[in-house]
């Protein structure tokens, strides 16, 4: 199938009964007898800014591996778009832009030349490339310096390019796992902003990964992980009725703390 | 994936590895210098400590500049599959590698694509240098420069499945001091680049057979023999069977299911 094509299908399958964007179920996994994800499950809906909320450690990075196939869990499964990443992982890689946490541009290329080698992954022919990646570069507001080398950007702006790459091939879900680690805040509220748009027009379902709670607005479907597990999975409002807390930040603690609560535990 | 979207892959994979190459001045100028070093420097020295007697392919007594040079042109295609197979890897440049292994497109495919890219450059790099070694009296005959193409895309191939295994296979190899320590003099030292074997016989039968199955002296043996208009066909299948090995062990190595990117992942 040709990627023009391709935009169209998953354009069209986003009917509110098809598959949702990304669904893990049961998922754990072990390095050596070291328990880092243990019965993991979470649903991203179309449209759902969805943001996984935990500690260092919590298990985010190897949840984030294991969807996007760097390597398979011991145990459970992940769909997207209701194809298995074991069994169709052509399909649902398709379909998946990811950002992760380490930057993984070539510095030494210029923006375009990342930006094209990354289409060429996708099989993209390279006059739609071309326009993709203007598209994507504009809406970064980089365009303009496109054929400049990645080493020569802040860290800001090697944050854009990697969310337009994400986004050149037309991905219907797009995972970001701690994007916004060492950036200022004008940088992380551009980011935060243009990806909820994201949500919002374009009904793109996003995993977003943080360990910054005012990272998860009022809007943002939110996942507890600690510890390898799921604490909490909701609306803000859900979130916050479980922990019988007025504000995210109380009611985050709360939920990662009750394993501390328990005898024989250290205390926080 | 249509036939159309395979060949684009391919050929943006070759693209960034060639851009790669030529931005990174340094790597471009110290692939060459390296083995000139050797040949002006080392074989200028051994020049009257080492007569070689007439063997195949060479009709004549030669000197030892053409006596090596075969095994400096193995020498740069063995750097080059290492650097470009575990510049993947490296710490920072990890993420090189995951950028790599999201694409949709299968997985073996990906890692020959990347091997073809790297031979690519190697080639060129190769033909360089014999331009360069013409001014120290490396004359092959004009159809030998012909006849060394297959041999180079061969030997080329089979050494940077080598260091694909090692980027999949090897933890420790955190930086190219290692690789040169472990990997790349002991090849090159048990192997027939530097002298021919049965000088090596006669002072050691241990490392007669060392370098007897060492697969770099295969290859070295393969430019020799082609450079000079000759066909090695033990080489030639020593050289092919090494390959059809690593490529095996690489695409099993990196196949997400085997755990060897997961216990990488465990360890960091």
């Amino acid at each position: 199938m040709a990627p023009e094509s391709v935009v169209l299908a998953d354009r069209a399958a986003l009917s509110p009964d098809a598959a949702p964007p990304l669904a893990v179920e049961g998922l754990s996994h072990a390095f050596g007898a070291r328990r880092v994800l243990d019965e993991v499950s979470l649903t991203v809906g179309q449209g759902d800014f969805a943001v996984l909320l935990g500690p260092n450690g919590a298990g985010k990075t190897t949840l984030f591996a294991l969807i996007t196939r760097l390597y398979h869990s011991s145990k459970g499964a992940i769909r997207i778009f209701g194809y298995d990443i074991r069994r169709d992982p052509e399909a649902a890689l398709r379909r998946m832009g990811v950002v992760f946490q380490q930057s993984t541009l070539d510095l030494d290329l210029t923006i375009e030349q990342n930006l094209f080698y990354h289409a060429a992954l996708h099989g993209m022919r390279r006059s739609l490339a071309a326009a993709r990646i203007s598209e994507e570069l504009a809406r970064v507001g980089l365009d303009g310096r496109r054929r400049e080398r990645v080493r020569q950007l802040s860290g800001g702006q090697r944050r854009r390019v990697e969310l337009a790459r994400a986004l050149v091939h037309n991905p219907s879900l797009l995972l970001l796992d701690e994007p916004t680690v060492g950036l200022d805040m004008a940088s992380r509220q551009f980011l935060l902003e243009h990806v909820r748009g994201l949500c919002l027009r374009q009904g793109l379902g996003v995993l977003w990964a943080t360990h910054l709670i005012d990272e998860a607005g009022a809007d943002a479907r939110i996942v507890i992980l600690h510890q390898g597990q799921v604490r909490a999975e909701g609306t803000h409002q859900e979130i916050l009725a479980r922990a019988q807390e007025t504000s995210l930040k109380a009611a985050f603690d709360r939920l990662i703390a009750d394993e501390f609560g328990k005898p024989g535990s250290q205390a926080p | 994936m249509t036939t159309l979207q395979y060949s684009l892959c391919l050929s943006g994979i070759v693209r960034r590895e060639a851009l790669r190459w030529l931005n990174q001045r340094g790597r471009f100028i110290s692939a060459l210098v390296r083995p000139l070093v050797w040949l002006a420097i080392f074989a200028a020295g051994f020049h009257f400590v080492l007569g070689v007697s007439i063997i195949p392919p060479y009709e004549t007594y030669i000197p030892y500049e053409v006596y090596i040079a075969p095994g400096l042109l193995a020498m740069i295609q063995l750097f080059n599959g290492m650097q470009s197979s575990l510049s993947m890897v490296y710490d920072r440049e990890m993420g090189s590698m995951k950028t790599l292994m999201i694409s949709p497109f299968p997985r073996w495919f990906l890692l020959i694509a990347k091997l073809l890219a790297g031979v690519a450059v190697s080639v060129v790099q190769a033909y360089i240098f014999l331009a360069i070694a013409w001014f120290w009296d490396i004359e092959p005959p004009v159809s030998g420069y012909l006849a060394v193409l297959p041999a180079l895309v061969l030997a080329g191939l089979m050494l940077g499945a080598l260091g694909l295994v090692l980027s999949s296979f090897i933890r420790q190899l955190e930086n190219f001091a290692g690789v040169m320590n472990f990997v790349i003099f002991p090849m090159f030292f048990t192997s027939s680049a530097l002298y021919p074997l049965w000088r090596v016989a006669e002072a050691s039968p241990a490392i007669y057979w060392l370098s007897e199955i060492n697969p770099f002296t295969h290859a070295t043996e393969l430019i020799r023999f082609a450079l000079y208009d000759r066909v090695n066909a033990v080489s030639a299948a020593i050289v092919a069977f090494y390959l059809i090995v690593f490529v095996v062990l690489a695409v099993w190595g990196y196949d997400p299911g085997r755990g060897l990117m997961a216990r990488r992942a465990g360890a960091e």
